[in-house]
């Protein structure tokens, strides 16, 4: 597809999660923006929930990730992980300090 | 999050288009009903008991089906392409040191056309909101109480994939040929909020 966008991430990659609150449906659930995690696996291209939700003839085709995120990053508290499935437009990647 | 789907504006949609395709002659009530009855038949957790079942028995498979759900359950007659696109799943296996569980925190996504209708608890804000913050709680009110030294990962279908968890197979069971296992797999040990 023309419209389809290649892979910035990798598994092992570290990714945030944009804070952004856009008026139009997304799947970037709350819990996770603006969060760190890390890519542990690359799920293929998949059209863009936001752009079909919108009803766009030709809706972007991105990467989906499998992002692993701690609890105690998400809570503050917590042993457990979370992974959280996401479009590529949805994170930014984290450069280590 | 959302509320109860029969009450979303998207329900009360649907509803109005079958409607305005029955009355233009489009397709009718008796049409609609086969097609939905064609995805759910053999639509049922039995599935994933057999998907299980093999898995436990057959090393191989297990590793094909841990790399790549969609090409491996073919080999029990299953597919993920029951519904309108062929949908990825992912099957994550709990070990002694690891439990899985799924969820859908944004709405109630599940591998119905594998599994059949998910459970009502499973769509519930209760379920979807506290699973990803005290899991070890929630699946002690479950009745399933983990070692401390066991960690959790929970799995939220937020995207295209669809999970399925592979349990542990019970011990005192070495014996058992893979038709007798299938009846130990339950729905709760499939999505992970039971042991087995």
């Amino acid at each position: 597809m023309s419209n389809a966008s290649s892979a910035r991430f990798a598994p092992g990659d570290r990714v945030r999660v944009y804070n952004t609150d856009p008026v139009h449906h997304t799947r970037a659930p709350r819990y996770v923006r603006g969060h760190q995690g890390v890519v542990v696996e690359s799920q293929g291209a998949w059209p863009l929930a936001d752009d079909r939700a919108r009803g766009l003839p030709h809706p972007r085709v991105e990467p989906v990730y499998t992002v692993l995120f701690s609890a105690h990053d998400l809570w503050g508290s917590g042993a457990h992980s979370v992974t959280v499935d996401l479009w590529q437009s949805y994170l930014e990647a984290v450069t280590e300090v | 999050m959302s509320e109860s789907h029969a009450s979303t504006p998207v329900a009360a949609r649907v509803r109005r288009l079958e409607e305005r395709l029955i009355e233009a002659g489009l397709v009718s009530d008796t049409e609609l009903d086969q097609i939905l009855a064609g995805y759910l038949a053999g639509a049922a957790p039995l599935n994933g008991a057999r998907i299980v079942a093999r898995a436990w028995t057959d090393d191989e498979f297990r590793s094909r089906l841990l790399a790549d759900a969609n090409a491996a359950i073919p080999e029990l007659g299953l597919s993920m392409r029951s519904g309108l696109q062929e949908q990825r799943l992912k099957v994550v296996a709990n070990t002694p040191r690891r439990h899985n569980v799924i969820v859908c925190t944004l709405c109630s996504c599940y591998p119905i056309g594998l599994l059949g209708p998910s459970p009502s608890w499973y769509k519930s804000e209760a379920y979807r909101s506290r699973v990803v913050r005290e899991p070890r709680a929630l699946l002690d009110d479950f009745g399933l109480a983990l070692p401390d030294d066991v960690e959790i990962t929970v799995w939220d279908s937020s995207a295209e994939s669809r999970y399925l968890v592979l349990p542990l197979r019970p011990a005192g069971t070495a014996g058992l040929t893979e038709e007798e296992l299938v009846p130990l797999v339950t729905r709760e040990g499939l999505i992970g909020t039971a042991a087995v």
